[in-house]
């Protein structure tokens, strides 16, 4: 321990005086910035440097000495659990937090900025998008990318022009949208592209992009990435934050890897080959030697049987959002739905659990082979089913709320008497599933909207599984959670298949459902169309049967 | 997986038990309740004794009674996400039809408070009947019900005052509760009532304190808790002993104390509280936690409909007639009185103890800025600046947490 300190204050004694002369080479470099950084780094063109940034919160450092350096025309991976820093150092340098409010320097071609809010970074180049995509749903892609920034004279709009370079800025996104056409009307995958197209009409040089890939399909999300590749031939960077690893290591050139707000590696990708384990184990801070926890599946007598599922949309009636979905599910089995984004996977779901989407349902489901009315969600929850949302802010929890308070939302009359809830059996549950589970808070008061996505997650599973399901339906269980979190909840969904729960999986992460399931539907366009047993099963079958089947 | 987030090794560290940190955080709770006090001192002062004079203080007790009756059925209608502009109108409605019956049928005044109150239950279920189960905007609903029901008074009343009521009714506002000790001077009943209610909540929080600390969640300092418990028990008894020393305790007082504490059960210890919490917090989820969101809001528009109604008796009766324009505007002091009371537009936050602060809060500044002769005029103005004070109040302290 006092060998460790002592090495460590003589490194930063030898840092320091380094320090100073970078910075102070940065300072001369204000005025011809080219000169300064061929000065700085013999070859490389340096687009933004960030040194020592430090940055606090009341009683915790979110952010300790973490440096870094982005080259011009590079994609620069950040990766690291959720709570590493990443979002946070990212709003260091979009100027979320202005100057004065963290310590360290940021240098961007060559001149110290003193950013005061996002205005200023985006009038630099720096253009920040967010994984909550910030586009008016109702107003047209043209008005969503000119909005703040219109073309106007004497505030009147130019629409002719606006249209004319929106059409343009899409061309450069590979999107053929009309511009005139309502942001609402598009996929995910296309608004992501809008965001993009947005920040090039502000002339971006450096694209920051917050999870840019958790909500698109692998198709939507390959565009993406390719975009990012091309825009690099243009000079413009891009700093990348994902939990998609593979992603990551596909397109790259350099990879930041952040844990508990200090900086654990920086990883060059040309240099050699970067293993995800690699990565991994930077993240976690210890090798995840299997990212799936091993399971021997007990699979029983047939417990639910879906027969000829037929859902409508609910603003389109004539559209099937499913159709004909025959399923069956085992006691103690894990099963998987693969399929892309908007397959009809979710509306599935949610229409079996107590019509809770859609309109003109038809079909059977008999649990344990009797046939059973899921026409409402309480009918559902007492025929032993339950979902447990991909969204879990919007349609999970009560986030104002407490631990406390959300857990026993879906089976109050168990924590109540004649309809009085005895607040200790109320607070025993909670801190019973507190421990069971590993929810980490300070205690169970604590408001839901201040835990961290896994966290929050388990809150969201405590719930339901205090309501007692014998058939859970997960859908996206692992979504925006961090890797050391996915793994509990695979351990979540391991350990209720052992106590004979039945558990239906959706995820759009193929590796997830190969790894944690028995057997597998894949849906592509509200159909089944194939069945596989998770041995049989690789990526490449997943993706053929989808494509056949669109074909 | 022993790793720590900064998120949750920050939120460990963030609570620590101080009474600095306690504070803080509870500072809505105790905020609303000091500044009530300081407002009551304010006016004591300024009017030289004249605002707990105990005739004037019954006087303040009756003047919003109506409205602390409907805030405690607003302040479920808007933690449910909702509001109800229509209490006004309700309320001069039923007191017409009150009135109607009673005066103009002579219809007997037990029958006609139950067939009021039903009629209340029905205007609030049909209304919530569209916003529940056809999800229109309460907004509107209830802003087509003001009209309807403020034209249906005019109606009724074909433009006239009806009145007056027999004794008996009037009793509902102007009575007092008898002395049953029959003291010199002073009602003693009235006063051992005050000690007794003291009594009972002080014996009440000691029990669930006693009971947090077994199983250890006490977070609040044991001197806030014996200051709080001391301020509230004497408050009680010192305004029952002024109460005591004109009258007595006003029927209409009983009548609240006991909605009051039936409405605050409800909201914090039932399961139809906490659902619908859940359902202001964040409807989908409720719904799909198995909630019946729909049948939940018919009910607490329904509810608020009846207290509507019962407001409207106790305003009828102590008017002793019926007016036209009776409940004129009332449903945005009812309205501002639960905001004032810490509850959030956005539904999920209030409860019935800050809706009924925030009444009195409104009431006594009225009360204090009449005695103290400052036109209507700037009492409109005031009374909107303290509304937009407490909700900024609410909004920093919830953006700063």
């Amino acid at each position: 321990m006092q060998h460790a300190d002592s090495s460590g204050s003589v490194m930063t004694q030898a840092e320091a005086p380094s320090q100073q002369s970078t910075s102070s080479s940065g300072y001369s470099g204000e005025a011809n910035s080219r000169e300064a950084n061929s000065r700085l780094g013999a070859d490389q063109d340096i687009i933004l440097e960030m040194r020592h940034i430090t940055k606090s919160f009341p009683g915790v450092k979110a952010l300790d000495d973490v440096s870094l350096k982005v080259q011009r025309g590079e994609i620069h991976a950040l990766v690291g659990e959720n709570g590493a820093g990443k979002s946070t150092l990212m709003k260091v340098l979009s100027g979320v937090y202005p100057h004065g409010k963290y310590a360290g320097d940021i240098v961007y071609n060559g001149e110290v900025l003193a950013l005061r809010g996002i205005a200023d970074s985006e009038s630099k180049g720096i253009i920040i998008i967010h994984q909550e995509l910030a586009l008016v749903p109702l107003l047209s892609i043209a008005e969503n990318i000119f909005l703040g920034n219109e073309i106007s004279s004497k505030g009147i709009i130019d629409w002719p022009e606006t249209n004319r370079k929106t059409s343009e800025l899409l061309r450069k996104v590979g999107l053929s949208e009309n511009p005139e056409s309502l942001v609402s009307d598009l996929g995910l995958g296309k608004q992501q592209l809008i965001e993009i197209a947005k920040a090039l009409s502000k002339e971006v040089k450096l694209l920051i992009l917050d999870e840019p890939t958790s909500s698109l399909n692998e198709k939507d999300s390959d565009t993406l990435l390719a975009l990012l590749t091309e825009f690099k031939a243009r000079g413009i960077s891009s700093i990348l934050i994902s939990h998609k690893l593979n992603e990551i290591s596909r397109v790259a050139d350099t990879i930041t890897v952040l844990r508990d707000g200090t900086l654990v590696s920086t990883l060059d990708c040309h240099a050699q080959a970067i293993s995800e384990d690699h990565i991994i184990r930077d993240m976690v801070g210890r090798s995840l030697s299997d990212r799936y926890p091993p399971r021997t599946p007990q699979i029983g007598d047939a417990v639910m049987q879906v027969r000829d599922w037929t859902v409508h949309h609910p603003l389109y009636p004539d559209n099937k959002v499913v159709s004909g979905v025959d399923l069956d599910l085992r006691r103690g089995e894990v099963l998987g739905i693969a399929g892309l984004m908007g397959a009809g996977r979710t509306e599935l779901a949610m229409s079996l659990f107590g019509r809770s989407y859609g309109r003109n349902i038809s079909g059977e489901v008999m649990i344990n082979g009797k046939a059973v009315d899921l026409g409402t969600i309480r009918k559902a929850i007492d025929a032993g089913l339950c979902y447990v949302t991909e969204d879990r802010k919007q349609y999970g929890l009560v986030l104002d709320q407490s631990i406390q308070r959300n857990i026993p939302l879906a089976n109050l009359n168990a924590v109540a008497q004649f309809g009085l809830i005895d607040e200790n059996r109320e607070l025993a549950v909670a801190n019973d599933y507190r421990e069971k589970i590993n929810i980490r808070c300070p205690d169970v008061s604590q408001q839901t909207i201040n835990l961290s996505g896994g966290n929050q997650q388990k809150v969201v599973l405590s719930k339901w599984l205090f309501a007692d399901p014998e058939i859970l339906i997960l859908d996206e269980p692992t979504r925006g959670i961090d890797v050391g979190a996915k793994y509990e909840i695979y351990t979540i969904i391991r350990d209720l298949a052992a106590a004979g729960k039945s558990i239906i999986v959706i995820s759009s992460e193929m590796p997830e459902l190969l790894g944690i399931c028995d057997r597998l539907y894949v849906m592509n366009e509200g159909r089944f169309v194939g069945e596989l047993s998770v041995a049989e099963a690789t990526q490449e079958k997943i993706m053929s049967m989808i494509v056949r089947a669109s074909a | 997986m022993n790793d720590e987030t900064p998120e949750t090794a920050g939120a460990l560290k963030a609570k620590p038990k101080t009474s600095m940190h306690f504070i803080r955080t509870h500072l809505r709770e105790y905020g609303i309740l000091i500044a009530l006090i300081v407002i009551m001192a304010f006016f004591q002062f300024m009017t030289g004794g004249i605002l707990l004079k105990p005739v004037n203080l019954t006087n303040l007790i009756l003047q919003n009674s109506y409205i602390i009756i409907m805030a405690v059925g607003m302040l479920l209608v808007i933690v449910a996400g909702h509001i109800d502009l229509s209490v006004g109108s309700v309320l001069g409605f039923i007191g017409a039809l009150a009135a109607v019956m009673i005066v103009e049928y002579d219809i007997n005044y037990v029958v006609t408070a139950i067939v009021c109150l039903a009629a209340g239950a029905a205007i609030g279920a049909m209304q919530g009947y569209w916003i529940a189960y056809f999800k229109i905007p309460a907004f509107i609903v209830t802003l087509a019900g003001m009209l309807v029901f403020k034209g249906l008074t005019l109606w009724l009343l074909a433009g006239q005052s009806i009145g007056p009521f027999p004794k008996n009714f009037q009793l509902i506002s102007s009575g007092f509760i008898p002395d049953l000790f029959k003291a010199e001077g002073i009602n003693l009943f009235s006063l051992s009532l005050g000690v007794l209610t003291a009594s009972i909540l002080i014996i009440l929080s000691a029990r669930s304190r006693m009971h947090q600390q077994r199983i250890g969640i006490v977070d609040e300092p044991f001197a806030f808790f014996f200051a709080k418990n001391a301020i509230i028990a004497f408050a009680i008894i010192y305004l029952s002993y002024l109460l005591a020393a004109f009258r007595g305790l006003p029927n209409v007082l009983i009548i609240m104390a006991f909605l009051i504490s039936v409405y605050t059960f409800i909201a914090s210890k039932t399961t139809i509280g906490r659902r619908i919490y859940a359902i202001g917090g964040n409807e989908k989820a409720a719904k799909l936690s198995g909630i019946n969101t729909e049948r939940l809001t018919f009910l607490t528009f329904a509810n608020m409909g009846m207290l509507a109604a019962l407001a409207g008796l106790v305003f009828a009766a102590r008017l002793n007639t019926a007016t036209p324009k009776a409940g004129f505007a009332f449903e945005l002091d009812v309205i501002a009185a639960v905001f004032i009371g810490g509850a959030s537009m956005s539904g999920g936050v209030g409860t019935i103890i800050g809706a009924v602060v925030g009444a009195f809060i409104m009431g006594v500044m009225n009360n204090g800025m009449s005695i103290l002769g400052i036109g209507i005029d700037w009492q409109q103005v005031i009374k909107g600046l303290v509304l937009l004070a407490a909700v900024i109040f609410d909004v920093y302290n919830k953006n700063k947490a």
